[in-house]
């Protein structure tokens, strides 16, 4: 089989499972898995031959493996759909594939597979825990196993069928199918535990607020098309004349290209897809859905695929500009909106106390990073932070959930009720979860960017440097404070779950996960550790040059030109040292003695509050869109226009009919055409009765009858012939 | 020899017999038979013309012939109705079958 | 006066007193007997008119199974229909006042025609009537048809009577 027919099967195994599971094997848990898992394998396999074959081409940039085949006869032109892997994708093929399976292993232990059922466990609701059924004399409860494991199972199939859609798609309409079933699946993903109220809230919220970025998305793939013609990404992106005749062609806004436009547009998807501010509202809340789904969205499909969609649009999005020139409005707006995101949400993880919000805010603030990067043109370091970025946030979310599976044991086993997710219900898990410990550290450092192991330092240090080497000194700075708050809050996560001495009776008694659970997290820490080695910069003091930078020259190829790596400074490599190693340092210092309360409460105050509380911006979205939004549906357009004034026009033409059909049905139809029709009647009527006189019964009677009318006819003619 | 008209005038004799039979009598049986005088009329008139005015070709004996079996049929028939009516009501008086009104 | 139209003159009248009585009877026997007279004078009639074969026809089918026929069926309806009550209906009078009107109408019409004074042209000597009248009705030219459709008609006649006349069983 060709390159081009494999990445062609990538998408279909999950898609396959979504539709075998939910028709047949729904009732069976093991074989719902056994085809789920076995899905991923199979794409897994698949794409990790296709990656392969990938690395192993020649300038793989200039002719990437692409078939397409015509879609949707459009007039006189077609659109086509099609695969394409180049760079980019191979490397994001590359990554996806390899979380998603570990995520599907990981949610067989998670969804607890062969534990008892729960006595009180509902579809809908997580489970509540079983009897312990081996010691039934201590009265300890189990986990019990997930009421809805089998769907579970089809939902990240489909879930992994968009995002695989996505990264092997040569167009923008694919993409945005692909995009689109993911978010109906973080819709239904997040709301799997529908039964919870506020899972059905954060289900709505991540629908309708990634749908606001859609539209323009949307709007901008119509702009383009319009434009170019063409969705192609090749036709577009690696086409001089298009990108220069879009960047030179004014939009409909001053100041702004064609290429800029369209650029924007499709950034606000992604600002939406990947929770950049001013929508990053939902990203946190999504934390009501199962684990493996957090790990799915935040690291492996979802806000990755916003991320990549840029880093796939970036040659538009940077139409104009050059290398070490002045950035475009579309760039400079990026890099705003993704710095700004990097150092607010790294600000608000500060101050949470779900072990699984801290990650959601790190996401956020960890994709403002790359847009940031992207926006003053870092594309490569974009790149290699998506990726080393999935490796370890997969890793992290799944070690939370290693965490919060170990605490539910706990709190199970005790019948103490304390939030299973809260860090300052834990401490002194080291001990009892010994591989979840050493995986989440390996984790933790990597997203500080602890130097020179973990792979978080090579992209986070390639993108300051990027940043400073090309004097974006605003971003440069804004990025650093971000990356100490990031060691800091790192530090604080891990001091105050897995060190000192446990909080209360339920992390006392917490267990190490099961084997399909913990194999997972063992993997994406050697990927945590080891995906940074391909990108170290070659000027780098002592490392540099031991290994080729690999990376920066396989994914620059991605692009018409291809990026030059930016000059080594001391300067940006001795902040992220120091941010780093100070930001853990400190984090670890302040909490390390923490009880129950948080001790950073008191020195900072109400900035403590307002951080807490994420700047209020839930609350100032509740009062600026959501209230308003009610009020009008509620009292202006039902109360008024609905039932004052369409109801009340209905009604007026209601009553105008009704008394002229009363006029007619009084004085014309009953009268006139009634009484015809009644006269009519009547006469036809006295007629009948005279006439039925006649009719004896009588044969020899008609016969008389007869016999009058042939002599009738007979006199009538002797009278003629007797004249 | 004998003119043709009066054979003509003893055919509407007959014929006026019958009418007489069958308007008058009570009797089904007793009309049937009136039918019958009808028919012989006729045929009486259909043989006379033949044998006066067209002796060449047999159309004339022919029509009589049919005439023949269109009475063995309406006989067979009709008797047989007559038979059926005075099974079921004991009657075969004519007005007192008078079922067909309103 | 010729011997012919002695025949002729007595054969009617035998013809017209019968039928008459036939019609007036009120015993139905009595009736069909009278029937039978008639039409044996038709048949008399059919021979001074030289159709000796409709004459045998005439008695075989007429006088041997019609008035038969109907004697049968008086036989078998008898009950009321042997001349106790009144045999002539209601409006008796209207009727023959109509079939005499209706009688004297033709006779008065006839007399206006003029081939009605036609004397019958002699028949050629050796002439087979009873050979040509068979050959006419199975002829392609001549009455073939007809002959199969009679034909037809009086199966349909002899399975409709049989239907008829049948006693219902499921009539109960």
């Amino acid at each position: 089989m060709s390159t081009e027919t494999l990445i062609w099967l990538i998408p279909l195994p999950p898609l396959l499972a979504f539709f075998l599971i939910l028709l047949f094997t729904r009732r069976n848990h093991a074989i719902s898995h056994t085809v789920g898992v076995g899905a991923a394998v199979i794409s897994w396999l698949i794409g990790m031959l296709v990656f392969i074959a990938a690395i192993g081409a020649e300038h793989l940039g200039e002719h990437p493996f692409a078939s397409s085949i015509g879609w949707l006869p459009l007039g006189d032109q077609t659109l086509s759909i099609g695969v394409l892997i180049d760079p980019l994708s191979a490397v994001t093929l590359f990554f996806v594939a390899w979380t998603v399976l570990m995520i599907f292993i990981y949610s067989i232990g998670y969804h607890n597979f062969g534990q008892p059922k729960g006595a009180h466990d509902a579809p809908g609701l997580p489970p509540h825990g079983a009897k312990d059924a081996k010691h039934p004399e201590l009265g300890h409860q189990v986990p019990s196993v997930e009421p809805m494991y089998a769907r579970f199972f089809a939902f990240i199939a489909l879930f992994a069928f968009g995002m695989f859609t996505l990264v092997v798609s040569d167009n923008l309409l694919t993409l945005f199918v692909g995009w689109e079933i993911m978010g109906l699946c973080s819709y239904l993903l997040i709301g799997f535990w529908y039964a919870k109220p506020s899972a059905r809230d954060a289900a709505i919220k991540a629908f309708i607020t990634t749908r606001v970025g859609d539209v323009f998305m949307l709007l901008g793939i119509v702009a383009l098309y319009s434009a170019t013609g063409t969705l192609n990404f090749r036709d577009i992106l690696y086409n001089h004349e298009v990108l220069q005749h879009l960047a030179s062609t004014p939009s409909i806004i001053a100041g702004l290209s064609a290429a800029g436009l369209i650029g924007l547009l499709l950034f606000i998807g992604t600002v939406g897809k990947s929770a950049q501010w001013p929508l990053h509202v939902w990203l946190p809340d999504a934390m009501e859905g199962p684990t493996p789904v957090s790990a799915m969205i935040h690291a492996a499909t979802m806000v990755s695929a916003g991320v990549y969609m840029v880093l796939r649009m970036f040659p538009l999005l940077s139409a104009g500009w050059v290398e070490g020139g002045a950035l475009t409005p579309t760039m400079t707006v990026m890099a705003f909106i993704g710095a700004f995101t990097a150092l607010f949400a790294a600000t608000i993880a500060l101050t949470q106390k779900d072990i699984k919000r801290v990650l959601a805010y790190s996401t956020i603030s960890q994709l403002g990073y790359m847009i940031a990067a992207l926006g003053i043109g870092a594309y490569v370091a974009a790149a290699f932070h998506l990726v080393t970025h999935a490796f370890f946030k997969a890793l992290l979310f799944l070690g939370s959930g290693s965490v919060i599976h170990g605490m539910e044991h706990g709190v199970l086993h005790t019948g103490e009720h304390v939030d299973a997710q809260d860090m300052f219900n834990m401490g002194g898990l080291k001990n009892k979860m010994p591989i979840t410990f050493w995986t989440f550290v390996i984790g933790g450092l990597a997203l500080s960017g602890f130097p020179l192991i973990t792979a978080g330092f090579w992209s986070k240090d390639e993108i300051l440097a990027d940043a400073f080497g090309n004097g974006h000194l605003i971003v440069f700075g804004t990025l650093a404070l971000a990356a100490l708050l990031t060691a800091f809050y790192t530090a604080r996560q891990i001091t105050l779950t897995f060190l000192g001495q446990p909080r209360t009776k339920a992390a006392e008694h917490a267990s190490e996960s099961v084997r399909t659970m913990t194999l997972p997290l063992v993997v994406l820490a050697v990927f945590a550790i080891a995906a940074g080695w391909v990108g170290v910069p070659e000027h780098f003091p002592g490392l540099g040059g031991l290994l080729p930078n690999w990376f920066h020259d396989f994914v620059g190829g991605t692009l018409l030109e291809h990026p030059e790596g930016v000059a080594f400074s001391m300067v940006p490599l001795l902040t992220s040292l120091a941010v780093a190693l100070g930001g853990l340092g400190l984090g670890w210092l302040v909490y390390r003695k923490a009880g129950q309360a948080d001790p950073a409460r008191k020195p900072l105050g109400p900035v403590y509050t307002l951080l807490e509380n994420k700047y209020y911006f839930d609350e100032l979205y509740e009062v600026l869109f959501v209230r308003p939004a009610r009020w009008l549906a509620e009292s202006f357009s039902y109360l008024f226009i609905d039932r004052r004034l369409i109801d009340g026009f209905l009604h007026r033409v209601a009553q105008v009919a009704f008394s002229l059909g009363s006029i007619f049905r009084n004085y014309f139809d009953a009268p006139v055409v009634n009484g015809f029709g009644d006269l009519t009647a009547s006469l036809t009527q006295s007629f009948g009765r005279l006439l039925r006189r006649v009719q004896t019964g009588q044969v020899q009677q008609y016969l008389l009858f007869v016999a009058l009318l042939a002599f009738g006819g007979l006199f009538y003619y002797l009278l003629n012939v007797l004249r | 020899m004998i003119p043709l008209s009066w054979f003509l005038y003893l055919a509407a004799g007959l014929f006026g017999l019958g009418l007489y039979g069958v308007l008058a009598r009570k009797n089904a049986i007793g009309i049937l038979m009136g039918v019958e005088l009808m028919l012989n009329a006729v045929n009486i008139n259909i043989v006379a013309f033949w044998r006066y005015l067209t002796p060449g070709n047999m159309s004339g004996q022919a029509f009589a012939v049919m005439v023949f079996a269109v009475a063995a049929a309406e006989v067979a028939v009709g008797l047989a109705l007559v038979i059926s009516i005075y099974r079921r009501r004991k009657t075969v008086s004519a007005d007192e079958i008078n079922l067909m009104k309103w | 006066m010729t011997a012919e139209q002695g025949v002729f003159i007595f054969t009617s009248l035998l013809i017209m007193f019968s039928g008459y009585m036939m019609v007036t009877r009120q015993n139905l026997v009595h009736a069909a007997l009278y029937l039978v007279v008639a039409l044996f004078g038709v048949a008399v009639v059919f021979v001074l008119l030289d159709a000796g074969f409709l004459a045998v026809v005439q008695v075989l089918v007429y006088i041997g199974a019609i008035a038969i026929l109907m004697i049968f069926a008086v036989m078998l309806t008898r009950g009321n229909a042997t001349g106790e009550q009144e045999s002539m209906n209601a409006f008796s009078g209207w009727a023959l006042l109509l079939a005499a009107l209706f009688a004297f109408a033709l006779i008065v019409m006839l007399g206006q025609w003029q081939d009605v004074t036609a004397q019958a042209p002699a028949l050629a000597a050796g002439r087979d009537t009873v050979k040509e009248l068979g050959a006419a009705l199975v002829s392609p030219d001549g009455y073939v048809i007809p002959f199969e459709v009679a034909s037809v008609l009086l199966l349909a006649a002899l399975i409709g009577a049989l239907v008829v006349a049948r006693p219902q069983k499921t009539a109960k």
